[in-house]
């Protein structure tokens, strides 16, 4: 059966979508993924999208899934590389994707992913990881 | 006077076909020298029709025709199935509304992505959207 390839690297699990996928492929993908954040005890899961041409409601929903599911199993959601042309048409389609993280690119999502994991070990004095992400971002 | 430059039907019997409908809207909105943002909104326009074409309509088909009017060129599209029909167009069309457990966002938001949107449905006959969107 056809699969997209989870990657684990280190504490992360890194997604790479580069094909059109059909439904099924993509509800085998969020299987795959609960069950290699669980095996594997990762922190955060990276889903790459920059070769997506669109996202409709279907996998706006598997989005929305992984990044509640993983919240569940202790992982933090971050997508990257969304195509503007697909950020807007989601926003006028009527997804919000509450709660799920984005970055411009993989680099940047790992930064993300590492400071908000880390952050929650770390920093126990209540800064939330939206917080250091906006640091974060004016500082780049 | 609007006139088709251009038309075909496409088969949405499966679930691969919905992939080979955003790929061929895809290649007639580029014909048509879309922007890449109106492209996106066609595309996915289309994947949520031929989705509920697939899943609530026991599959169907879809027309797609280039248009021009004027110098204005534009693309429509027609999904019909011979399904059960919608019993309730008012909640059909309300944002969040699914009976499948999805988001219920197909239908408003293929709406709110074209310049014309039209259903008709007739429940145990079938139903057929038509969206148009201009360049
Ligand atoms: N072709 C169709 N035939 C019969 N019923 C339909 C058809 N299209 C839509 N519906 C009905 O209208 C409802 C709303 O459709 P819509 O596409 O907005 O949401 P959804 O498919 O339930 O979820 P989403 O598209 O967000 O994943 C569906 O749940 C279904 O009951
Ligand atoms: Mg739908």
């Amino acid at each position: 059966m056809e699969r997209i390839p989870i990657l684990k690297m280190g504490d992360f699990l890194l997604v790479t979508i580069q094909v059109d996928m059909h439904d099924r492929l993509v509800m085998t993908l969020q299987d795959d993924l609960m069950e290699k954040i669980s095996t594997c005890n990762s922190a955060g899961v990276l889903i790459d999208i920059s070769a997506l041409e669109i996202v409709d409601s279907f996998i706006g929903r598997m989005i929305a899934n992984i990044a509640a599911m993983s919240r569940v199993l202790d992982a933090k959601t971050v997508v990257t590389g969304m195509q503007p042309a697909v950020a807007i048409t989601l926003v006028e389609l009527g997804l919000s994707l509450d709660g799920v993280m984005t970055a411009l690119n993989v680099e940047r999502g790992v930064k993300l992913l590492e400071k908000i994991t880390r952050s929650e070990s770390q920093y126990l004095d209540g800064t939330s990881a939206q917080e250091l992400v906006d640091d974060n971002d004016h500082k780049s | 006077m609007i006139t088709i430059t251009r038309a075909d039907t496409r088969p949405i019997q499966n679930q691969g076909d919905i992939v080979l409908v955003r790929k061929v809207v895809r290649d007639w909105a580029l014909e048509l020298q879309f922007s890449i943002v109106d492209q996106t909104k066609i595309i996915t326009a289309a994947s949520e029709l031929a989705r509920n074409a697939f899943e609530y309509g026991k599959g169907g088909t879809m027309k797609m025709e280039a248009l021009l009017n004027g110098i204005r060129k534009g693309l429509r599209l027609t999904f019909e199935d011979q399904g059960p029909g919608i019993e309730n167009m008012e909640l059909a069309l309300t944002d969040g509304y699914t009976t499948g457990g999805g988001l219920g966002m197909g239908l408003t938001g293929a709406r709110r992505l074209v310049n014309e949107f039209d259903i008709k449905s007739t429940p145990g006959q079938g139903t057929t959207v038509t969206i148009t969107k201009w360049k």
